[in-house]
């Protein structure tokens, strides 16, 4: 598992698994992609979800499962993973462009407007992206949650943004 | 010598809980701790825990911590700080050194009723050439820097080891600022949760497994300039010819902790080897009770795991306490310690607790 | 060298206005009220808290919680402190120690 050796999931990996939404999915808007692959003692994201759209059915180490009709994508889920695992996807966003989602809890934050470098999940610059967002209210408790617009193609590949330096 | 009910020594996540269960049933408890300040290693936990989210899961450890020390409070948990238990004799006294590298130290011997003993752990270290350069520490002297000190312990920084505490404080480094050039793990897979190395991943960290630091390379007058790493063969010997450098100014280690459990062994409580849990431990029943009456053990220094099965363990110990001097009626002692059994139960499941969780049932057994 | 950490992402402002003058070594320092020796000494670019007896090889923190003693100094006259968990004190006299050190006589 390239997840155990090298610390990134492929691609491969994760579409076998109960939080990657199907590729129908996708195509209709924005829904969250659960990157948790692996029985740990955690739940929070299932509590997170207002539309109970995130389930883990046994026991607290069980994979959280994505049920695809109810997750209409608002992200609150994002910042309530202690794992930092969860993305939010809209394939939908306009003609050519995807949206990605992500968690972000570094200094500077990205201002809206602002072109940034974005990275797959090797932490490798894939594209350019917009940043369209930046939330980081109470409720997120110091994640702040960034949305950065990408050409289409990257929606399964891009996870994050180059970190920025200070100064 | 001065007699107390409960004496608890260690107020980390399993003492402080352990002293909040006891005190919130009446019991008269002293919590005693050697740092300036209560709560362990609980205020250099700036993430979010696992866990369950019924159990104060997805809040930061700084947060939790924050909370206990405010309910420690609330139900009148007496704390001495800048206090080292240095001994523990025959029928339960504890001999306390009061206000530690002072000048004005004195020396106090507790005798008590009821003792938890909830040290924590210690980090291991490994040895290589040059480790003892300054600027090659533990991982949690790292984040002890840069999370409570606000100061940072390196700019460019080479973490050795990637179970979690190596995973987490390498994105902590990251945070405060600080250039992690890379995660070496000798083993050929990642030790810690998948997530913790993702993020540092994404974050533009390598993790590189079957991998070894094999020397530190500095001065007598700078400490640490360069590291010396090299690949792995199957019985993680390094591959001569394999060689690199890296230019660092920082080498982190975080090789994995080993309970603090000298007071225990001091007083004869029975103690065994259990690797899978950090080594030698006092052995102990489903109280959280050695095998002296009166003596409990909770926390990394009953085994190392994580904050929370610390914090559960602490919360049976309190409430085993209580039960032992009559605050509260077995019967429903018995269904509290089942509900938080069943927590710590759901803790130890999957693949990165079953091994703990086998360890765990396994020293109860032997107990009985 | 090693900076202070004054924005942090989750922490916030951590700026420590109250400073505090200390001695290391004949050279006056500024650190900052309430933290520990060693935090000031780092965040001063210095290191290096004593040299062992035998092979007098430098020594600096490893612990950083009290544990190790490797960050050891002689302070107000007194060898043997340990740095990470002391924290400093207005015209605190810090020294690097050498081997166990010695108490010096006329200092508190």
């Amino acid at each position: 598992m390239a997840l155990l050796k090298n610390g990134y999931i492929s691609l491969s990996e994760l579409k076998n698994e109960k939080g990657y939404p199907s590729e129908e999915r996708f195509n209709e808007g924005p829904v969250a992609v659960i990157e948790c692959i692996q029985e740990i003692p955690c739940n929070p994201c299932v509590e997170a979800c207002d539309f109970g759209a995130i389930e883990i059915e046994g026991p607290i180490t069980d994979k959280p499962k994505i049920i695809e009709d109810k997750c209409i994508g608002c992200g609150k889920c994002i910042a309530k993973c202690p794992g930092l695992a969860i993305f939010v996807v809209d394939k939908t966003h306009s003609e050519s462009f995807a949206s990605v989602s992500f968690p972000y809890e570094f200094l500077p934050l990205p201002d809206k407007g602002m072109e940034v470098e974005a990275v797959n999940r090797e932490g490798k610059v894939v594209c350019q992206g917009e940043v369209i967002r930046v939330i980081n209210n109470k409720e997120f408790d110091r994640t702040p949650v960034v949305t950065i617009k990408i050409p289409e193609d990257k929606f399964d590949v891009v996870r994050g943004i180059k970190r920025r330096k200070e100064k | 010598m001065i007699k107390r009910e409960a004496v608890v020594i260690g107020a980390g996540p399993a003492g402080l809980s352990a002293a909040i269960e006891a005190a919130k049933r009446d019991a008269d408890v002293l919590l005693i701790d050697e740092s300036l300040k209560a709560g362990g290693q609980l205020f250099k936990q700036i993430h979010k825990f696992f866990g369950s989210s019924a159990h104060r899961s997805g809040i930061r450890g700084i947060d939790i911590g924050k909370e206990l020390l405010e309910e420690a409070k609330k139900y009148g948990v007496e704390i001495w700080l800048n206090c080292v238990a240095t001994g523990l004799f025959k029928e339960k006294k504890i001999a306390v050194e009061k206000s530690l590298d002072n000048q004005n130290k004195t020396a106090e011997i507790i005798k008590a009723e009821k003792i938890v003993i909830a040290t924590g752990a210690s980090e291991n270290a490994i040895a290589f050439e040059g480790w003892t350069l300054p600027g090659v520490m533990g991982a949690g002297a790292a984040q002890t820097m840069a999370n409570i000190h606000n100061v940072l312990p390196g700019e460019k920084i080479l973490m050795i080891g990637s179970g979690n505490v190596g995973l987490i404080v390498s994105y902590q480094l990251l945070q405060a600022g600080a250039e992690v050039v890379g995660v070496l793990e000798a083993a050929p897979e990642i030790g810690g949760y998948g997530v913790h190395a993702a993020k540092i991943v994404r974050a533009g960290v390598p993790i590189h497994t079957s991998t070894t630091i094999v020397e530190a390379r500095g001065d007598e007058k700078n400490g640490v300039k360069e590291a010396v790493v090299c690949d792995v063969d199957d019985c993680w010997q390094p591959i001569k010819g394999q060689e690199k450098i890296y230019e660092v100014d920082t080498i982190t280690i975080a090789a994995g902790l080993k309970p603090l459990m000298e007071l225990a062994r001091m007083h004869g409580c029975r103690c065994d080897f259990i690797p899978q849990l950090g080594g030698w431990l006092p052995l102990h029943d489903k109280n959280m009770e050695t095998t002296y009456p009166g003596i409990y053990v909770a926390g990394d220094s009953a085994g190392v795991e994580e904050a929370n099965t610390a914090l559960e363990e602490g919360r049976l110990a309190g409430v085993a306490i209580a039960e032992s001097l009559g605050y509260i009626h077995s019967n429903k002692a018995s269904s509290i310690k089942n509900e938080i059994w069943n927590r710590v139960d759901g803790l130890r499941l999957g693949p990165f607790g079953e091994s703990r969780l086998e360890a765990k049932e396994k020293i109860i057994k032997t107990f009985q | 060298m090693p900076d202070r950490v004054n924005d942090h992402p989750i922490l916030g402002d951590t700026t420590r206005k109250e400073t505090v003058n200390i001695t290391v070594d004949g050279q006056k320092i500024e650190s900052k009220k309430g933290e520990m020796i060693a935090a000031a000494l780092f965040a001063n670019g210095i290191r290096i808290n004593r040299y062992t007896i035998k092979r007098e090889e430098p020594r600096g923190i490893f612990c950083g919680i009290g544990q190790c003693t490797d960050c050891a100094m002689t302070v107000n006259g007194k060898p043997n402190v340990r740095t990470c968990v002391t924290p400093v004190e207005e015209g605190m006299v810090v020294k690097t120690q050498y081997g166990v050190g010695e108490r010096e006589k006329n200092d508190d």
